[in-house]
């Protein structure tokens, strides 16, 4: 007869058993039993303690962005649960793979409104990919596994476990299960041969193409594939936020940022093509504009995973439903070798004009206060381009995905469906846990890092290696950008009287330093990324500054904005 | 037919209660009201039946109504059931909506981890059936010699009669059931009680898609 342990320890055991190494958390009275069991795997489980379950959730979303593994959260029942439903909506919108367990009162108590008792299966079934409450020890294997095949196939998403207290204490012979099949779930569609062939034909029939890639190229790990059938159609693409770092930033092919603060030649070209090729990613409005002018001249194939992308917004002409690892070289074996040359050069004009109007003021400015893209820039170049960017969300976020540079795949953790203010700064702990050879550059506001300022704790205990660049302009600088533009300059309550955030930094024992002058930033940079360990950088933004260009909301995504 | 949802929501900002949205954002930052190009597919509504199917796991209804809710489609009826297929469950339910949304809420709800399989037909595809219950006074019945008319009329059963009232049931299609129900409500103080059953419904098609569905998958997982 096998051993019998505590459910806890089964958890234990099966987190080990799906190759968990990292958990970020934050204890009570109901998950108390499973941190008793943790407290004999520190060995194997590197548990991290976070200041506010928030920050357990979207730390193990950085965590899972940069190394493609599950993020693991656990937390207790009722507050502590609660308080990571903004992560785990988050990792919906955006695809992340991740296993929240939260604690849960005992079976017996359940629908009491016993103390801490939430019902969180039926809060997070429509925020999360599965929901499922543990309520019998005999459950936690099949679950845990069930759990994580879940999170990481198919289109990745966040899984929630409601893991009950009387599933913890209770004994049971605990056996690894490897749930790798579930019959109501198919992650991996069969492709379709009519409709490879069909695209093909309409891509060797196309003389304008243009792809547009999405994060689903990142998570697929399909850089290499997306690349050769790129190159070898000889087919311009542009990327949304979160597929920035599908392909290098140099990429000749690579013609920048699709949607309302992307780049005016991939936005202008996606209403001139004769062919639009969506390789995964989902037409949020952010990136379309307005739908009823958006691409009509041009016929539409999107590749998927997830069928209930197709036709969600945009009427599609062909949907190749699949991984684009195996969908996108089933076609690349049938288009021919192309040359487009004249259709690619005809972007140039506008990235010229973009260059001249907007890029070139914001990255070299001769005076005045700094500006974001020139730190962002400079803080990109100084990383050889080759950091980890996070951003939090705001003009900073917009600022740090227009001017960083990318070489390295897996190198954007941003909160791009959800736009989570205070995302960013747990992300970039997870993130240094995840890659813990890159630099981890994060980007934030005044406003966004005051929303998870407590982590600075989790950063001082940890010693984790995030570079904060603070850039401060003492504005919720987008909600301004926005009241300067479409609320006739009525600044409703995003002036913010700022703390000394140098000497919060170093209440935390955190290197920091505060730049004002332009002629101290690269220096202040090269002390920042020499530095070891975490770094808090905080440049004197110009107040009133203005991400541009702009697509307005609702408007045409081909009529950007270049001035306000 | 355009559809509104809700009624009206007066200035409309993106309200989600109506078919406009507010554009803000022209050049001269002028404000104007645009036709939500979503919505405006939204031109031939009708009745769907759906036939979900899932696997028996606690919380399924809840996933399954709110994938209506969230795109603002009321539910006309909703019946769950065990299939005859051992450990999967069977939602019939209808809606009033176009094509395109209910395409959109079949793949929203097979999305769902634990759904099978979700399909929806016309009334046409579909052998139908509902049933109700109508509770009427006996005195009243005794004295309107029109009662048991319109009963044996509509070919309906009476179940149980006693000297306060009598209990009547009516199988068939949604209009049969309510013209009996309004002919003998509008008999002064003959119902007491009235309740309709969600509608049910098996398909006319000679192929059994669940049928097939769960032999594929059982296929693929022994290739596996």
């Amino acid at each position: 007869m096998a051993e019998k342990i505590t459910g806890a320890e089964a958890l234990m055991r099966a987190l080990e058993h799906e190759g968990v190494d990292v958990l970020f958390g934050y204890p009570g009275g109901s998950i108390m039993p499973t941190y008793d069991a943790l407290y004999d795997h520190k060995g194997t489980l590197n548990h991290i303690l976070v200041r506010h379950e928030q920050g357990a959730v979207h730390a193990a979303q950085g965590y899972a962005r940069v190394s493609g593994k599950v993020g693991c959260a656990i937390v207790t029942s009722g507050p502590g649960a609660t308080n990571t439903i903004t992560g785990v909506a988050d990792a919906m919108m955006d695809s992340t793979p991740m296993v929240v367990i939260c604690g849960q009162v005992g079976v017996a108590m359940l629908g009491t409104d016993a103390f801490q008792e939430v019902d969180v299966v039926g809060v997070t079934q429509p925020i999360s990919k599965w929901s499922y409450q543990i309520r019998r020890p005999e459950d936690v294997a099949w679950a845990v596994s069930r759990a994580f095949y879940i999170a990481k196939s198919g289109r990745p998403g966040p899984v929630v476990l409601d893991f009950a207290k009387n599933a913890q204490t209770g004994m049971v012979e605990y056996e690894p299960a490897h749930v790798d099949f579930i019959r109501s779930y198919n992650p991996y569609p069969a492709i379709v041969k009519e409709d490879i062939e069909a695209a093909a034909k309409m891509i060797n029939n196309s003389v304008k193409p243009f792809a547009l890639l999405g994060q689903g190229v990142e998570l697929a790990g399909a850089r290499e594939e997306v690349c050769a059938f790129l190159e070898k159609a000889q087919i311009p693409f542009g990327t949304t936020f979160l597929g920035l770092s599908d392909m290098p930033s140099d990429h000749p092919l690579n013609k920048g940022i699709l949607g309302m603060h992307g780049n005016l030649g991939p936005n202008v070209m996606t209403n001139q093509c004769d062919l639009l090729i969506a390789i995964g990613m989902r037409f949020d409005d952010r990136v379309t504009g307005n739908l009823a002018t958006y691409a009509k001249q041009a016929k539409i194939i999107h590749f998927d995973i997830d069928a209930s992308e197709f036709n969600k917004n945009v009427k599609i002409d062909l949907a190749i439903h699949g991984d684009c690892k195996t969908t996108i070289p089933a076609v690349a074996e049938l288009v021919d070798k192309a040359k487009h040359d004249s259709w690619i050069s005809g972007f140039d004009p506008y990235a010229e004009k973009e260059y001249n109007k907007v890029i070139d003021k914001a990255i070299h400015p001769a005076e005045g206060p700094l500006l974001m893209g020139e730190v962002v820039r400079k803080v990109s170049e100084a990383a050889n381009n080759e950091a980890v960017m996070v951003t939090d969300v705001g003009q900073n976020q917009l600022f740090a995905c227009r001017y960083f540079k990318f070489t390295k795949p897996r190198s954007v953790v941003t909160s791009g469906g959800l736009g989570t203010m205070g995302f960013g700064l747990p992300a970039a702990i997870g993130a240094t846990f995840g890659a813990p050879d890159r630099a981890v550059c994060l980007f934030c506001g005044d406003g966004g890092l005051q929303m998870s300022i407590q982590e600075l704790g989790t950063i001082m205990e940890q010693g984790a290696p995030v570079k904060i660049i603070l850039l401060n302009n003492n504005f919720l600088g987008n909600v301004r950008q926005w009241q300067e533009m479409f609320f006739q300059r009525r600044y409703s309550f995003t002036p913010m009287t700022n703390p000394d955030y140098e000497l919060i930094a170093k209440g935390y024992g955190i290197n920091a330093k505060t730049v004002i002058e332009r002629s101290e930033l690269d220096a202040a940079i090269a002390e920042m990324l020499a530095t070891p360990g975490p770094y808090l950088l905080q440049c004197a933004i110009k107040e009133e500054d203005n991400v541009l260009p702009m697509t307005p909301p609702g408007a045409n995504i081909d009529e950007m904005l270049l001035e306000v | 037919m355009k559809r509104t949802f809700g009624g009206q929501c007066g200035e409309c900002t993106s309200c989600g209660k109506c078919d406009r949205v507010l554009n803000r954002g022209n050049a001269a930052g002028e404000e104007t009201i645009i036709d939500n190009p979503i919505m405006e597919q939204d031109n031939s509504t009708k009745l769907y039946t759906f036939l979900i199917y899932s696997e028996n796991i606690a919380g399924l209804l809840s996933q399954i109504s709110a994938v209506f809710t969230r795109r603002q489609v009321n539910i006309e009826s909703l019946n769950v059931c065990a299939s005859s297929t051992p450990g999967v469950h069977k939602y019939t339910v209808t809606s009033y909506c176009t094509l395109e949304m209910a395409t959109m809420l079949k793949k929203q709800m097979e999305k769902k981890i634990d759904v099978l399989q979700a399909n929806f037909f016309t009334d046409e595809e579909i052998f139908i059936n509902e049933t109700c219950l109508l509770k009427i006074s006996t005195p009243i019945m005794l004295e309107n010699h029109n009662v048991s008319r319109i009963v044996r009329m509509f070919n309906a059963r009476i179940v149980e009669v006693n000297p306060t009232y009598a209990t009547i049931e009516k199988t068939g299609i949604t209009s049969d059931i309510l013209a009996l129900f309004n002919e003998l409500n509008a008999i002064e103080g003959c119902v007491l009680q009235f309740v309709r059953s969600g509608r049910i419904a098996v398909t006319k098609s000679k192929i059994e898609k669940l049928d097939n569905y769960l032999a594929e998958r059982e296929k693929q997982r022994i290739n596996k």
